[in-house]
Parts: C-alpha cells; structure tokens; sequence
C-alpha cells in the first residue's frame, strides 16, 4: 500500500452553531490522500454537520477550509464536486418512482446523453463490482442495490475524496465486507475517504485514522488498528460504557407468545407480504428477529400488537387466548405491550404532551379512566413515574413528545410500556438512532423485563444488539421467518446470509470468502 | 347518424377539450414539481377576464391570448409567494385563489358583460375551413393546435429533457433534490408560473372562442374538472389528452342531446348538463379504490419544502 504524506483536506478552527446547539465548536482536521479517515462520535457530536460542511451543504460560521494546500469557500454540493469531492449519504439521496441510469444522471452536474452516462456507469460498476441494471426502478431495489447508485454517482465525478455518512447501517454483513473491498480499491488509487460511524468493529477493520468528536469538538485522534473497541468508545461518550449485566443461566417458564402459520398479504404498493410464519415466545426469553429493513419488519411489528387485526383468530396465541382477531387495546388488556419503531408520529404524538402520550396506551392497564373520563392525577403519577425511573431528560411531564431528544424520547416510551408490567413485549429497533449511554439504559430494561418473566420479541437491524440481548434469534427475509435458533447456536455467516435471502447453505469456510450475491438474489 | 353531424359533434367535442387539456398541462407541470395549486378555477377566471378586456379594446385576440396568459402566470405567483417563499398550505392558498379569481373577474368584468367580440376562429382560408369534410381538421381555432402541440411539448420536456427530469425529481424528493444541490424553491417557481400561464390561456377559450362574450363565471367549474383529470390521468401527458378530450365528449352530449330529441328526451336536460361533473365524481372514486393512483402521484405533492440550512 503506498500512501503519499499529501494533505488533501485541511479544516482549521471550523465552528457552526444553530438555535440552541454549538454544533461544531473549532474543530480542526486534516486528511491525508488515500487515507481512510474515520469520523467518530456517538449522535449529535457533530459529525453530520461537519461533513455537510465540507459538502457545501452547509456554510461555517468561522474556520477555514484548505484543500490541497488552497484556501477554498465550498459554496454548495456543486462546487464541492467540482473540487472533487463526493458524498454517499446516510439517508439516501434517491428518487423512489425513478429509474437508476435517471437517478445517476440527476447527480451530474453536466449535460451528459444517456447514452455516453451509460457507457461510464458500465465502466464503474465492472471496475469496482458494483452490480446493477441501470433500467430498473429504484423502489423495487433493496437497501444494499440503493446504496451502490449512489457510491456510483459519487464515483462519477472522479473524486479525490469520498464522504461515507454511517454507511452500513442497513447493510448485510456480506454487503459490508463487499463495501469495504471497494472503500480500499478506492484508497490505494489515491482517494481519501472520510468515513463516519459508531460502530467500533468496521472502523478497527477498515480505518487508517480516527478523529473522535464529543460535543461538537475534537476529543482526539487515535489509530484505530492499535485502540480496542471499548477505548475508543470510552473516548467517544467520555465515560466508562456500563457493561450490560445477563444472567447466565437462564430457565423459561411456560409459552407466552405463540405464532402459527401467520400470513398477510402485502397492504400498498411498497408494503411486504407475511409468509406462514411460525414460532414461540416463553416467559423469560427474548427472542430476536434480525433482517435487513424493509423485509416485513413493520407488518410483523404491527400484526402482533393489533394495529393490523388477522382473519385468523388462532393465528397469534396470548397466554393460551387466540387473539388474532383482537385489536391493539384488547391485546394490551390481555398483557401484550408494544413499542413500534418509529418513535415521532407512530410510538409517541409528536405534539402532544408526555402526560397525554402515555395515557394514549397505558390507559387501560393503569386504569386512568373510569366513566369515560381521565383520572389526570394517575396519569400524571404514572408520567412522573416513567420519567423518574427511566431517567428521561425533559423539563416534566406537561413537555411535549418532540422536545425530548430522539433517545430519551424513546426511554420514555420504553418506560411507559415496561411500567406498565406486560407479559408480552413486542419491541422494533429499540436503540436506533439512540446514542451508547440511553441504548445500554434501554438494553438493560429488556433484558430486567425478561428477568421478571415477560415473554419479549426484539425486532432489530443492529446484530450485535441482538447478539448481545437474545435468547434466541430468527431472521426474516421477504416476510418469510427463519426457524429461530439458539444464540449460540448461529454463526454470524449464517445469520448474513439469511439476512441476504439464502437459506440452508452455510459457508463450510471462513467469512472473507463469502461472494455476496446474495442482495441480487433477494431482488 | 350522418356525417354532417358525426363532425359538427368533433368539432363541438374538440372546441370543449381545449380548456380543460390547456389547464390540465400547466396544473400537471405544477404537479409534477410537487405542488398542489388548487387555485386552477381562478387562474382560469382571471384569464377569460383579462383575455376578453383586452382583446375587447384592442380588437385584437391575440393580444388577448398573450394578456391571459400573462395574467394567468401572474396570479399564480401570488400563490406561489405565499406557498413557497411563506410556506403557507398549499391547500388553503389554491382555495383562496379560486375565490379570489371568482370575484376579480367579476368586478373586472362587469362593464364587459353583454359586449360583442368577434370570434377567434380559424385561420384557414374559407376552402378548407368551409369543407364538409375537410373541416373536421381545419375549422379550429389556432389555440386548439396549440393545446396539441402542447401535449407532445409537455410529455417532451417532462420525460426526454434534463430540466424535466430535474423537475420530476424535486417533486418526487425535494429533500435529496436539495442535497444534490437543485434550487426546489425555484424550479417550483417556473412550474407554478407555466401552469398560471396555461390556466390563463386556457381560461381565455371561453369568452374568445366558445361563448364568445364575457359572462360571469363562464369557465363552469373546468378548472375543478382539470384538477380530477390529472388523477385520472394518473400524471401522464398521453392520458391526460384522452381524458380531456373524452370530458369534451360528455360536455358536448348536452348540446347536442337537446337538439336530437328523440330518445334523448327521456332524460331532462338538467341532467345532460350535469354529465361531466358526474363524470368527475365517478372517475375520481374509481380511481380511488385502486391503490395504483395515488401511488403514481409524485411523492412531494403539496408538501411545503423547507430548507433546512
């Protein structure tokens, strides 16, 4: 690997601050050509903001930029690229009704025809392995297919450096190992990349060098190759990490959630079908259901809380009840809780205040209506309850749901559920978008559930949230479930590759030889 | 049926077609960027008004055309101030349009009522427009080849040129559009203008062609009938001209219903005159059963865009 020591981007002293917030406080870094630099800081460090910063997206309100040596103004995403740099977002930049070779064409700057496009789109895709039909409509393809459009767009406008915003959160783990291959084919042909994650593991696997941002400023740099996982981490939040207490030889009681052969056919045009699926919850287990999003993830969610009823009574089983024609409130009187995993708009009313939001389900387990009309002084308690135990940041119980942050809103709403003392938690991506320390407070809340003897189903993209929680683990892919296992029973390998929509064939050798066509397989 | 009244009926039928397919094309632009403007009925009004006063004074319709179009584009940049500089609803703002154009044409058009104005006819010479036959093709006027120009223009620019590709993108994305660094505030702003334009042109069918005086509220809903044809349509250019022309059809059975007599007489005509709205209503709640409309709208329809840097 030769690596010439050229800076290519230098920041000097760049500060950005909004209504409230000192996103950016002097931050200063540079990155070297052909580096892999990673940007690393737990939600709201101000990473995102950093890096729309040097897309143009954004303007600082002091500090320099230098590039190549050269004091430059990046006025917006265009001038950017022409500069030369490129930028794969978290959220994807992409037109749903459109096909790939118009969204492509979309992210050029200059008039090109289609057909020239075309011919340089083949080029890119063969060179680094980046397979896709250009003619084909962006919604019918899956998350990993998205993500090559628009590292081919970038890659387009032949950048010298190459912005990866938390790239492999909705990856497989085959689709990760293949991201890498290109990240450092892209690298040893002399790009920098400035990669922004959390996840500790990909950044040791891929990164030369790491800037941690805590509060909006440089906290340090480090090489990732020579830290652990946990120091970083330990630099990232500024603290310890809690490990998560598990006890280690669990026994479960009696079934609590029973699932048989439960279909549902596919409601909308984007929507996913349910396949006959089947499996069993006990008192005392959590069982994990991984995939990559947009598998049937939210029909499975909303099918076992009520909010979508069946046809099929005994289709879902509570405690030995059939319950699949009950809606979501009778389901709560029977035991079954939910937390859905949209926080603002699905799990909590945005605009309503904390106290109205919890008596929104909690009201008939905590029983805070008696005639039809509230009793406010039990829901107020109960708030004050949620928000005391679960150690919510807020100004009280009358604050309305969106003044919370994205985490402690959703300790909020774990709190409201597991206050309410269910026999059956359903819960989806419980810790998404939630930095370390109110995910691990979230963590251990599940697993204590499970202790007391709740049945829980965990709905979740992140494995090593899964890993780390579940008793046992099933995978779903294209609304069809896997036969749930036992943690330990899985290798990560398999778990992928069920992800990808491979069933029954297990790799006999080790990860890093694993061809990933399984995304085009699901396709 | 003879052939005599087979092409009196096309004639009628093309006449009839033209406003609502003007209006139509300029309103799916402005849809196609994602925004809603309701306002369609009023930009219309304000067209026909315009139109006539000013062909009325100068005796001269084609200024009369340009003067609608001019005045259609106007209005709709107040809307399109209030929805997209103000963020104001999309919804509320089209309303207030329609009831703001209702009433200035109105008062604007008060000391015109009843006043002549000749025809803008065809342009033909009178061997071809005079034809039995041939005059199924010719005895239009130029406004009615404009509109199908228009169509084809339209369909060309939303799906073989870069700017219409940028358009349709922003209103499938406004967000992304922005990310990749596409101005959504101004491209809504040219989409918004050539619909007011076109509604305009479209508003002045009325009292140059079809009437051809200036009446109070003459255009009868057609802007309500452009918004549904755009569901119907389901945003396609090709569609979108069938389904005007087969509003035409319907609204031109009235005419020619009361006329023929005969079993025509069964049904009063109140109710022939009622057919397009029907129509309208039926079409929409097809359409709305089947999931595939509203899912071949754009995505960003009437949601306002906020940058958020």
């Amino acid at each position: 690997m030769q690596k010439s020591q050229n800076i290519m981007l230098e920041l000097k002293n760049i500060s950005k601050s909004f209504p409230a917030v000192l996103a950016n406080d002097n931050i200063s870094f540079a990155v070297k050509s052909g580096e892999i630099h990673a940007l690393l800081g737990e939600n709201g460090a101000g990473k995102s903001t950093l890096v729309k910063i040097i897309y143009g997206i954004m303007q600082p309100d002091k500090g320099e930029i230098f590039w190549q040596g050269k004091k430059v103004h990046i006025a917006n995403p265009r001038a950017a690229r022409a500069l030369g740099i490129g930028m794969v977002f978290q959220h994807f930049s992409l037109f749903e009704a459109m096909s790939v070779l118009e969204n492509i064409a979309l992210g050029m700057d200059k008039k090109i025809s289609n057909r020239i496009l075309e011919k340089k789109v083949q080029q890119i895709m063969q060179k680094y392995g980046l397979l896709l039909n250009p003619k084909r409509i962006v919604s019918t393809l899956g998350v990993g297919e998205r993500q090559r459009i628009e590292i081919v767009r970038a890659l387009l406008v032949n950048p010298k450096l190459l912005i990866m915003d938390e790239p492999t959160s909705v990856l497989t783990p085959q689709e990760v190992e293949q991201l890498f291959l290109v990240l450092r084919q892209l690298a040893n042909e002399g790009c920098s990349i400035i990669y922004i994650s959390h996840k500790l593991q990909e950044i040791k696997a891929l990164c030369d060098r790491a800037t941690i941002l805590r509060g909006g400023k440089v906290v340090g740099e480090c090489n990732p190759k020579k830290e652990t996982s946990k120091s970083m981490a330990q630099m990232m939040i500024g603290t310890s990490l809690k490990t998560i207490k598990k006890s280690k030889k669990k026994k479960f009681a009696d079934i609590g959630l029973k699932v048989n052969n439960l279909s549902l056919k596919k409601q909308g045009d984007f929507g996913v079908s349910l396949k006959n699926i089947s499996f069993t919850v006990r008192h005392g287990e959590i069982l994990g259901i991984a995939g990559v999003a947009g598998n049937g993830q939210n029909e499975l969610q909303n099918v076992l809380s009520g909010e979508i009823v069946l046809k099929d009574n005994e289709a879902i089983i509570l405690n030995g009840v059939a319950v699949g024609k009950k809606n979501a409130t009778e389901r709560r009187k029977l035991g079954l809780c939910a937390v859905p995993e949209e926080r603002y708009g699905h799990a909590a009313i945005p605009d309503f205040s904390l106290n109205d939001n919890s008596i929104l389900t909690a009201r008939e387990r905590k029983n805070m209506v008696r005639a039809g009309m509230i009793n406010i002084k039990k829901a107020q308690d109960f708030t004050k309850k949620i928000i005391a135990n679960f150690n919510v940041m807020t100004t009280g119980h009358a604050a309305s749901a969106n003044s919370l942050s994205g985490g402690n809103l959703q300790k909020f709403i774990m709190g409201r559920e597991i206050l309410q003392a269910p026999d059956i938690l359903v819960v989806s991506q419980p810790t998404w978008g939630v930095d370390a320390g109110a995910g691990s407070a979230i963590r251990q809340a599940i697993i204590d559930l499970a202790l007391k003897g709740a049945a829980i189903v965990l709905i979740s993209q992140d494995l090593d949230e899964l890993l780390e929680l579940c008793d046992s683990l099933a995978v779903i892919n294209e609304g069809k479930l896997s036969k749930p296992k036992k943690v330990g029973d899985m290798s990560i390998e398999e778990i992928g590759l069920l992800m990808g929509g491979i069933h029954g064939a297990v790799p006999k050798e080790s990860s890093s030889k694993i061809k990933v066509e399984t995304d085009a397989a699901s396709a | 049926m003879n052939i005599d009244l087979t092409i009196a009926i096309i004639i009628t039928m093309v006449g009839a077609s033209t406003p609502l397919l003007l209006a139509a094309l300029g309103e799916l632009v402005v849809e196609k960027s994602g925004v809603l403007n309701l306002g369609v009925e009023g930009m219309m009004l304000t067209g026909a008004v315009v139109g006539f006063a000013v062909a009325y004074s100068s005796s001269n319709a084609w200024l009369g055309i340009l003067a609608a179009a001019f005045a259609g584009a106007a209005v709709s940049m107040i809307f399109a101030f209030l929805t997209l500089t103000l963020s104001a609803n999309q919804v509320a703002t089209g309303l207030a349009l329609t009831i703001f154009g209702a009433g200035f044409s109105s008062l604007f058009g008060q000391p015109y009522t009843g006043k002549p104005i000749e025809i803008f006819g065809s342009i033909f010479p009178p061997f071809l427009r005079d034809h039995p036959i041939l005059r199924v093709f010719f005895d239009y006027s130029p406004l009615v080849y404009f509109s199908l120009i228009m169509v084809f223009i339209v369909w060309w620019f939303l799906y073989k040129t870069r700017a219409g590709l940028i358009l349709r993108a922003v209103g499938e994305n406004d967000i992304s559009a922005h990310s990749i660094g596409y101005s959504v505030i101004t491209i809504r702003y040219g989409a918004v203008g050539f619909g007011g334009m076109m509604a305009g042109i479209g508003g002045a069918c009325f009292p140059l062609i079809l009437t051809p005086q200036w009446v109070e509220g003459l255009t009868g809903g057609r802007g309500w009938i452009a918004l549904a044809l755009l569901v119907f349509s389901a945003w396609k250019p090709a569609r979108l001209f069938l389904g005007a022309y087969l509003f035409g059809l319907i609204a031109t059975m009235e005419v020619y219903a009361k006329a023929a007599g005969g079993i025509f007489k069964i049904l009063p005509s109140e109710l022939w005159a009622s057919l397009p709205y029907l129509a309208t209503i039926i079409v929409l709640v097809i359409f709305s059963l089947r999931h595939k409309a509203s899912s071949s709208a754009p995505a960003c329809l009437g949601k306002p865009f906020i940058a958020t840097n």
